[in-house]
């Protein structure tokens, strides 16, 4: 369970707590609500390490 | 040239005696053994399996009074799939206890346990709370939930564990033969470099953050061999596309805000000083209280675990590996988990 799962954050609903901030995103084609509480600065399109529901990394694109 | 096989040679080149290494996390492990990159080192390179495995190392008493939780009729216990499996003091696991009608349910998210409770305010929901620095935010996002949320039905049982206390107590043991160590990238995705460039100064050893992919664990590898044949001891970040130096400052303040660090009995290790966490206040009104944490206590069972988890055993030198305990029917915790030791040989060719 240390290992991370990487998707893409395909939506965003925004919530005025950032504890509530949650995004949907795309594991090879199945779609699952993460949280985004750990990442403020993801933005659609950005590839994400989740952790049990929750985005901790919002990864470099490779060079 | 492939990258992987270009970070091989110059392992191979730059290898001139024998050095051991641990990689800490059971993640690395199986990876390892997947790619048989531990067939495709020089000779004089030994690897040692550390105790990252969460599952393996969460106290026999706490999946106990899991087993003994889930017993009640009017409770739903939750966890990760892996902790279904591991077996208590008597050898049963949750998962027997679900065939036998006791409502127990994977989950794959803890806030998937705050819908739970929602849906069902007539019964106790319970959430068996394992993992490391990496699993522990997302419990501690769900305590923050939970509380803004007056959910009144749901209760933490929590197992969680921390990674720098039980290397600095490892790597303090003066039989520890390791001398170079892979830290567990995700690990440090969390919490940063800050620990572990302290542990490499206190234990003069080379420490590399390092990744899961095969070029990932080369390049970690290669970087902490570097280091040993060069008689440095620093701490080295190997996988920087997911890890700074920092950590991620948002779940290290949801860390701090709802955990503090407790002396915890990990098992087959025994006591491990600030080695695990437990709810502070306000969060505590949901916790389970856990009678063994703070104890010196010991778990005894007829599996070697602890030996495993310091690598003084490998798992195919237990007297029980393949024959009277397999991954269908296991012994003890490091065979259980998709990051167990013992599981990684079996499966992968020892």
């Amino acid at each position: 369970m240390c290992l991370a799962v990487a998707g893409e954050l395909v939506s965003i609903s925004e919530h005025a707590d950032p504890l509530w901030r949650m995004g949907d995103v795309c594991f090879g084609g199945v779609l699952r609500q993460v949280s985004l509480a750990c990442v403020p600065e993801a933005r659609v399109g950005d590839q994400l390490l989740v952790h049990v529901g929750v985005a901790l990394t919002v990864l470099e694109p490779e060079p | 040239m492939s990258r992987a096989k270009a970070l091989l040679e110059q392992i191979h080149r730059i290898t001139t005696q024998p050095w051991t290494l641990m990689e800490v996390c059971g993640g690395q492990t199986h990876a390892l053994l997947r790619h048989g990159i531990d067939q495709l080192l020089p000779p004089e390179i030994t690897l040692i399996h550390g105790p990252g495995c969460p599952v393996c190392v969460t106290a026999t008493a706490r999946i106990d009074q899991a087993l003994t939780l889930a017993a009640q009729p009017d409770v739903i216990l939750c966890s990760y799939g892996d902790m279904l499996r591991v077996p208590g003091s008597d050898g049963r696991d949750l998962l027997s206890l679900r065939a036998a009608g006791a409502d127990v349910r994977v989950i794959a998210a803890p806030l998937d346990v705050l819908a739970l409770a929602q849906r069902h305010p007539e019964r106790q929901v319970v959430f068996l709370a394992v993992g490391f620095e990496t699993t522990a935010p997302a419990t501690a996002l769900l305590a923050q939930h939970a509380l803004a949320a007056g959910v009144s039905n749901l209760r933490l049982l929590v197992a969680h564990v921390r990674v720098a206390p039980v290397l600095d107590q490892l790597l303090g043991d003066p039989h520890c033969a390791v001398q170079g160590v892979l830290a567990a990238g995700h690990v440090c995705t969390v919490m940063g470099e800050a620990e572990y460039v302290d542990l490499a100064a206190r234990h003069r050893r080379p420490i590399v953050i390092t990744g899961f992919s095969a070029e990932e664990l080369l390049a970690g590898i290669l970087a902490c061999l570097r280091q040993l044949e060069q008689g440095e001891h620093r701490l080295e970040n190997a996988y920087a596309s997911a890890v700074n130096a920092n950590g991620n400052g948002a779940a290290r303040v949801l860390l701090e805000r709802v955990f503090e660090p407790v002396d915890t009995p990990w098992r087959g290790l025994g006591a491990i000083r600030a080695g695990g966490y437990r709810l502070r206040a306000p969060f505590d009104q949901l916790a389970i209280a856990s009678p063994d944490q703070g104890s010196s206590e010991t778990s005894e069972d007829c599996c070697p675990s602890g030996l495993v988890l310091q690598g003084l055993l490998r798992p195919n030198q237990c007297p029980s590996f393949g024959s009277r305990c397999t991954p269908d029917t296991p012994l003890g915790a490091p065979m259980v988990s998709s990051e167990g030791a013992c599981a990684a040989y079996h499966r992968y060719q020892h």
